[in-house]
């Protein structure tokens, strides 16, 4: 078996800043790796890199595509790596109005990438967006109101709902919880927990809540200053933390 | 007018023009950029379509201008004026003998022939501009074929009306891969874009942009499967040559708000009104 | 029976000649001369030669009398003229160091070599309507000064030699030209500069005044604000060297605007800067306000989503020729459009129930 993704020296800078540095990692086909680190380590930067939002200083992003197997992304053209965005790919961004097109219909959010990879019968178009609302438990009825009428749990189901209808093969989420108050992000996490498991997807979670990676990510890395400092089974590295770092990380969670 | 140079442009602007427009026969459907000039009429009203028929314009050209279909109306009237005064060419509202027609908003009812050149005023030349004001940003989803919020659009109108709520300016796809905007025209008059003998050109004078549809380019009106493009028109016949077949104007007739429906295509009318009188006359 | 309607080219006949009696207005009155206009309406005709970007001032008077003094339409009359214009070559660049100047106030520093001059400004005029003008009477007379012989420096001059505001970056590229190439994002600033010394004198007004309000602030001082002529010289190629063609009077203005800086860079002054046909001194200080916002991205600042930062938007809606011509076409028939959306809302009406439509109404 090929890793799903092998990503190889990935360093960004801003100016003399740097973003992230050095970064290394093969994902696997079904795994789920979860990014901690305080605020400002770099993981924003490192998910963007990776999903072509940022373009890296150095270092390579290989990807198993479905059609030609592994392709480096950084590398290749525009075109193919907006295609793979709308297909192979979904990106859940923290703030929803980033994701979502805050102008148009619920069902026409989730039925955009279906007809940007070309379905074009209306019909089954909305009975697929109707399925995906049932998903993320968002009634049927709201399928013709735009999103800014959701609240913010609402539109962050909306929004992955909306990334997850063509079967991406690989998620970027960065903070998909963040901004939302504790009951909702309970039962955010529940839901996302469900269709991972369901639909077996490697996923690539950013947060800086340890909660969320012990419940979701079955790998986990920890970043500091751009740099990892820290990976393995997420069990491992949060009950047994080798790194000074991951361990005041872990400890003053645990007060909390 | 004179001391104008032959159909006003200079020759330098002439062949600036020209290579726009063989960039645009040779990658039907995309928009390219052009140096547009100022023109002796406001933008808006139809400098582009000026520019293009200026540009493709010879001596012996007999030159057609419509409006809304008609001959008649004023602004096709102060272009054709233009013309004749600049050029010197031949006029005609016929729509067989013309070998240069400029057009607002209207495809003549007539079957155009080979070697006929259809010139469209265009205002805004942008399909994705009222989704998307940037042009940096349209120009891009051009390049990447990134086309999926254009049918975003058509399901946001069948969810809302229960129909695509587009009557005119009905964009369409060019030989499966520029989307473009057709010009104002009613959509009644898509299916005459496609395949069409003639060749199409498109002029947007302020928006600086020249596109084309070379002969015989297939064209296809964006639509669903189970929502299938409809050219509509008035359900009516023509009130004064009885064609059930060509698009129509509504004419108030009275205070009480009474109608009546004509072609919009005068010299279409006409032609088959004249054909009539001669038939009446035999009999 | 219904007659459709005919007689377009008739109509448009009489109506050019309404407009050309309305234009002379009452006979009883003496006609204005071309002349006249040129020498008494100067501010106008400025205008219509920096917008129509043609420096004739003889000619914007002629489009201003026959525009009936709508400034728009005089301006698309010049633009439209210049069209045909051929092109015989470019002149050097203009020397505005050399300016002889009739005006040249400094804000930033009380005195400085070449002084300030006030010239023949309405600064501080009262706003009072002067009945006096409503007779005929003869042209008062001003004193005369010694005039300056040597050039006037420019302030920011001043300021460069000891590094405090940012280097005018120095080039010999040939600048794109508005007028030849279609306008192509992103613009350079050459581009950015062409666009709006010819762009809508209200437009570049409002966009600079929306700096000010907060909407992308950058503090401008007016470090200089110069009117008066410039030689205007051209190679000519047969020749070997340069002659003087020709004089042009231009308002020039130099903004010392907000600083930049951090712990690695010492802080600077940046720079915005107007240049402008004629002496058009609200247009000049407006577009160095304009420029100065449009510069953010090589600056290094952020982008406030301020209007005045936005060169897509700034660009494409500054020139009053586009902006009128389209805004008044919709008075062009729409008939067969509009028949085509009025079938449409018919249709859509038929699909919705009866009561639900008597509900709407
Ligand atoms: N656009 C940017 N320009 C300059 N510096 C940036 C930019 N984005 C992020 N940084 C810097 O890069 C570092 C990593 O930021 P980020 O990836 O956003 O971290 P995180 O997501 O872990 O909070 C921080 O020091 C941040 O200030
Ligand atoms: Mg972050």
């Amino acid at each position: 078996m090929t890793p799903l993704l092998q990503v190889r020296g990935l360093t960004k800078r801003y100016g003399a800043r740097i973003g992230c540095a050095d970064v290394s990692f093969d994902l696997w086909p079904g795994e789920v790796m979860g990014i901690v680190g305080e605020s400002g380590s770099g993981k924003s930067t490192l998910l963007n890199c990776l999903a072509g939002h940022l373009a890296p200083d150095a270092g390579r992003v290989i990807f198993d595509t479905r059609a030609d197997g592994s392709r480096d992304t950084v590398t290749m053209p525009e075109p193919e790596r907006r295609m793979l965005g709308r297909t192979d790919w979904a990106f859940v961004h923290q703030n929803p109005r980033d994701g979502l097109r805050m102008g148009v219909s619920a069902g026409g959010n989730v039925g955009e990438r279906l007809m940007a990879v070309g379905a074009r019968n209306y019909g089954g178009i909305r009975a697929t967006a109707l399925d995906w609302l049932g998903r993320v438990e968002i009634a049927a009825d709201r399928v013709d109101d735009r999103p800014s009428s959701f609240s913010g749990g609402m539109q962050q189901r909306l929004q992955i709902a909306r990334n997850l209808v063509t079967g991406p093969r690989l998620v970027f989420m960065d903070e998909p919880t963040g901004g939302l108050d504790v009951s909702v992000q309970a039962r955010l996490l529940d839901l996302l927990r469900g269709l991972v498991r369901r639909m077996g997807l490697s996923a690539i979670i950013v947060t800086h809540d340890l909660a969320v990676v012990r419940l979701l990510a079955d790998r986990l890395m920890v970043m500091k200053s751009g740099l990892v400092v820290e990976s393995g089974l997420t069990d491992q590295v949060l009950d047994d933390p080798q790194h000074a770092y991951t361990q005041l990380l872990v400890s003053s969670v645990l007060q909390v | 007018m004179n001391d104008y140079n032959f159909a006003y442009l200079d020759e330098q602007t002439k062949r600036m023009i020209r290579r726009a427009l063989l960039k645009a026969v040779a990658i039907p459907g995309y928009q390219v950029p052009f140096a547009s000039r100022e023109m002796p009429m406001p933008y808006g009203w139809g400098t582009g379509g000026v520019q293009v028929t200026a540009a493709c314009l010879t001596p012996e050209d007999v030159l057609k201008v419509i409006d809304q279909g008609a001959d008649d109306t004023t602004n096709a009237v102060s272009i054709r004026k233009f013309f004749q005064r600049t050029a010197g060419v031949a006029t005609t509202e016929h729509t067989g003998e013309a070998t240069l027609i400029q057009t607002r908003h209207r495809i003549p009812e007539t079957t155009l022939h080979e070697g006929q050149i259809l010139v469209y005023q265009v205002p805004i030349p942008e399909p994705l501009r009222f989704l998307e004001p940037r042009e940096t940003e349209t120009r891009k989803m051009h390049a990447l074929e990134d086309y999926g919020l254009m049918h975003v659009k058509l399901y946001e109108d069948i969810a809302r009306h229960g129909v695509i709520a587009t009557a005119y300016a009905y964009p369409v796809k060019v030989e499966g891969r520029y989307v473009m905007d057709p010009s104002p025209i009613p959509k009644f008059d898509n299916p005459k874009l496609s395949d069409s003998a003639a060749l199409q050109l498109f002029g947007a004078g302020r928006e600086q942009r020249i596109y084309a549809l070379p002969p015989y380019t297939t064209v296809v009106s964006l639509d669903f499967e189970d929502y299938p493009f409809e050219p509509t028109k008035a359900d009516h016949a023509c009130a004064l040559c009885g064609s059930a077949e060509s698009y129509l104007d509504e004419v108030i007739m009275d205070d009480a708000g009474g109608r009546m429906f004509v072609c919009s295509d005068t010299d279409y009318c006409a032609t088959r009104r004249a054909e009539q009188d001669k038939s009446s006359a035999k009999i | 029976m219904y007659v459709a309607v005919k007689g377009g080219e008739r109509a448009i006949e009489n109506a050019h000649a309404f407009l050309a009696e309305d234009r002379r207005g009452d006979p009883a009155v003496p006609e204005l001369s071309v002349a006249q206009i040129r020498e008494q309406m100067a501010l106008a005709v400025n205008r219509v030669m920096a917008e129509g970007s043609l420096y004739d001032p003889d000619l914007a008077a002629l489009a201003i009398k026959q525009a009936r003094g709508d400034l728009i339409e005089a301006i698309f009359l010049i633009r439209a003229y210049r069209t045909t214009l051929p092109r015989f070559g470019s002149s050097k660049p203009l020397d505005t160091g050399a300016m002889a100047c009739h005006r040249r106030i400094s804000a930033t520093f009380k005195d400085a070599p070449g002084g300030q001059v006030l010239g023949p400004t309405f600064d501080y005029t009262h706003r009072l309507l002067d009945f006096k003008l409503m007779a005929e009477g003869e042209a008062p007379v001003a004193p005369v000064a010694e005039p300056r012989r040597e050039p006037t420096p420019h302030i920011t001059e001043f300021l460069n030699k000891d590094g405090m505001i940012e280097e005018e970056a120095q080039s010999d590229a040939m600048p794109p030209d508005l007028t030849r190439e279609p306008l192509e994002l992103p613009a350079d600033r050459a581009l950015r500069l062409q666009s709006i010394t010819r762009g809508d004198e209200g437009f570049i007004l409002g966009m600079a005044y929306s700096t000010q309000r907060g909407y992308a602030r950058n503090h401008a001082f007016v470090a200089e604000l110069r009117i008066g002529t410039c030689s205007v010289e051209m190679e000519i190629p047969e020749l070997g060297f340069a002659v003087e063609i020709g004089e042009v009077t231009l308002t020039e203005c130099e903004t010392v605007n907000q600083f930049k800086g951090s712990k690695t860079e010492p802080a600077q002054f940046t720079r915005g800067y107007g240049l402008v046909f004629g002496q058009t001194e609200r247009k000049a200080i407006a577009m160095a306000l304009v420029d100065r916002a449009l510069r953010w991205k090589e600056l290094g600042e952020d982008n406030s989503g301020a209007p005045a930062q936005d060169e897509e938007f700034v660009l494409y809606h500054a020139d009053n020729i586009q902006a009128t011509g389209f805004l008044e076409h919709i008075k062009l028939p729409h008939y067969v459009d509009f028949q085509s959306e009025l079938e449409l809302v018919r249709k859509l009406r038929a699909g919705v129930p009866e009561a639900l439509r008597e509900a709407a109404e």
